[in-house]
């Protein structure tokens, strides 16, 4: 029971829906001059958990709160739920948010900043009631209904601010990093219940974040957003497996990157040799290849003849699970992980400072990316 | 609890406690004590104790009851409570206004300006605006309008007392509008609450900490004024705290005015208790 609460994984990731938020062109500069977004345009289906994913800074903020209404785009189009928002006020969209901080009101208990929402659209008592039990109880915190905020852990909190939100059956819930305080247990426990939530009820999530981790745990799709722009939009599997540019490849988990030219119709030459790709390439254009640590084969001896580099290991960090080598050829370094299980072939067992083993660089693993840095 | 702790709680509280029973303990205790005292042949007080001084203030005698100085406490709880609803118009959205501004520290130093000069000056300040043949009248003829006297009035007390306390309001309640969540009017908004409901019951619990100190910095000090009146009103604008200062001053009936300064602490005490009371019930003791 206790791996249930923290394990969770997606058994469709494929939005099925029609699309319930669509922005088209929209941009933002603030009045210091900086451009927050800059001509963005997606689509979010009726159902899926959503993550805009960036670094602090990138506008994925600016972005929620536009959805909001706290914010007016200074071109484009935003359309929810059907309907234009354009001038549209917050307390007239049929989304609600949960605050980075909770934004609790501190003066009310909980019932009271549950009952908020359903008091300002004057629903009648008895409703309110039952309404405000049953996301009491949606969150499981029914025996908290007399506690003031200043009452409550963090992760409490956490589960007034989205019963709040969710009370009020909004078509679209907009999460600004809501697991951003908490400690890591914790948020991997929240991230589950989120995610039963989110399947349960079917409301579409909007969730911003900058953890990587979280985005590709819980999402159906991600947008990762860098200076004001979208850089890459599809699932999480595509993101990692197939980042678009090297900024995706290196914010989402580590990614060797090495500098490639054109040397025939699927090869490219590198720092390390040549390397054969899956993708042909063309004549005199300058790319990146990226490879993920852990698709880096490396053995004692040459397996394949092609896309097989001679390195040097110059540091290992132990993390348990995994043993990870900083390799250095050429003048290129590489970073390599290989599992630590008990059942090891032959050839693949672990090596030592200074060794010299061969790192296979699979071609169907190589990520080549149309972008000189 | 063990010694050295024992002799940190003492070194942290022997010079408050000091303080609080020598200058305001026992001259409260001394005022009380002489409320009950009778004016001696010089002047001075004497005995036996007696409840003539509260008889007097509330008007009960053998030839009947005569409210004289019930009216002018009445007349200065009216001064106190529409004082205190001026400053509130003028300072709450004064407060924000310095709050939301660039210029905070500029428009902090405007209020805090006045400080500067004695209070006797501002007070006579407003004596050459509103005199006969003052500041205001001047500009009011240069704009062909019809000249107003209004020194000495009670329109000019008033004014006095607003300027002279609208301060007090606005430096507590500006320390609270500083500290204001905004995401809390967001979060209101957000859960369907317009401008009006959302500043209801987002912001302004927020801001109530510091209404309430401003509310008893204006309120109680209002109530005891005594300079303003006496300056502006010409003597004829008699307050509480006229009566109180001329029994200790002209009259020099110290055991009455010490019976009427203390029914008028007894009143303003009552008011705080009730007040708390109120608050606790309402749970809003944590806000203040």
């Amino acid at each position: 029971m206790e791996q249930r609460r923290l394990f969770k994984g997606k058994r469709t990731r494929t939005p099925v829906g029609d699309a319930i938020v669509r922005l088209s062109g929209v941009s933002k500069r603030y009045a210091g001059g900086t451009l927050a977004l800059n001509d963005v345009s997606f689509e979010v289906r009726a159902g899926e958990f959503f993550s805009l994913l960036g670094p602090s800074g990138c506008g994925k903020t600016t972005l929620l709160r536009i959805l909001a209404g706290f914010e007016e785009p200074d071109s484009g189009r935003v359309e929810i739920a059907g309907a234009d928002a354009r001038g549209l006020p917050p307390y007239r969209r049929p989304v609600n948010m949960v605050f980075q901080n909770y934004a609790l009101f501190p003066h009310m208990n909980v019932f009271a900043n549950v009952a908020f929402g359903l008091r300002m659209k004057q629903v009648p008592e008895d409703e309110l009631r039952q309404r405000v039990a049953w996301a009491l109880e949606l969150v499981d915190i029914e025996q908290l209904a007399q506690r003031r905020p200043h009452e409550l852990s963090g992760g409490q909190r956490q589960r007034v601010a989205l019963a709040r939100a969710l009370v009020n059956e909004p078509e679209v819930l907009l999460l600004d990093e809501p697991l951003g305080a908490l400690d890591y247990k914790l948020r991997k426990q929240l991230q589950v219940e989120l995610m039963n939530l989110q399947e349960e009820l079917g409301i579409t999530f909007v969730y911003v974040t900058h953890d990587q981790e979280e985005a590709l745990v819980m999402s159906d799709r991600i947008a990762v957003m860098r200076a004001g722009r979208i850089e890459q939009l599809d699932f999480p599997e595509a993101i990692y497996e197939r980042p678009a540019t090297a900024f995706v490849a290196q914010f989402l988990g580590t990614s060797n990157l090495i500098q490639a030219a054109y040397a025939g119709e699927r090869l490219l030459q590198t720092p390390l040799g040549k390397l054969r790709v899956a993708r042909p390439v063309k004549i005199g254009e300058r790319y990146l290849i990226s490879i993920r640590p852990e698709k880096i084969r490396l053995s004692r001896e040459p397996i394949h003849h092609e896309n097989t580099v001679r390195v040097r290991v110059d540091d290992i960090i132990y993390t348990g699970a995994e043993n990870q080598y900083l390799l250095e050829a050429a003048g290129t370094e590489l970073v390599a992980y290989t599992l630590n299980s008990d059942i090891q072939e032959p050839g693949f067992e672990e090596f030592d400072y200074d060794e010299y083993v061969y790192a296979h660089l699979p071609a169907e693993n190589l990520v080549v990316i149309d972008e000189p840095a | 609890m063990n010694r050295p702790s024992w002799r940190r709680l003492l070194a942290t509280v022997t010079p408050g406690a000091f303080w609080l029973v020598v200058f305001s303990l026992l001259p409260t205790l001394l005022i009380l004590y002489a409320s009950f005292l009778q004016r001696g042949p010089h002047g001075w007080l004497s005995g036996p104790l007696t409840l003539a001084n509260y008889a007097r203030f509330f008007g009960i005698s053998s030839s009947g009851f005569d409210p004289l100085y019930l009216n002018i406490l009445g007349r200065s709880f009216l001064l106190g409570v529409v004082t205190t609803v001026a400053v509130v118009l003028l300072g709450y959205p004064f407060a924000f206004f310095i709050a939301r501004s660039r210029h905070k520290n500029l428009l902090l130093l405007l209020v805090v300006l006045p400080f500067w000069t004695n209070f006797l000056i501002r007070v006579y300040a407003w004596i050459v605006i509103f005199q006969r043949r003052g500041v205001l009248n001047a500009l009011l003829s240069y704009l062909h309008l019809p000249t107003l006297h209004l020194y000495p009035s009670w329109t000019a007390v008033y004014v006095g007392t607003i300027y002279t306390y609208l301060p007090f309001l606005i430096l507590p309640l500006y320390a609270s509008v500083e500290k204001v969540d905004w995401t809390l009017l967001e979060a209101a908004y957000d859960l369907g609450a317009g401008r009006v409901r959302g500043f209801w019951h987002a912001v302004f619990p927020q801001t109530l900490p510091g209404l309430v100190a401003g509310l008893l910095l204006v309120f109680i000090p209002a109530l005891g004024t005594f300079v303003i009146s006496d300056l502006l009103g010409a003597g004829k604008a008699i307050l509480i705290g006229n009566v109180i200062q001329q029994q200790f001053g002209g009259s020099r009936d110290w055991a009455f005015g010490s019976a009427a300064a203390f029914v008028l602490m007894a009143l303003v005490l009552l008011g705080l208790w009730l007040y708390a009371r109120r608050a606790g019930e309402n749970g809003m003791g944590e806000l203040l």
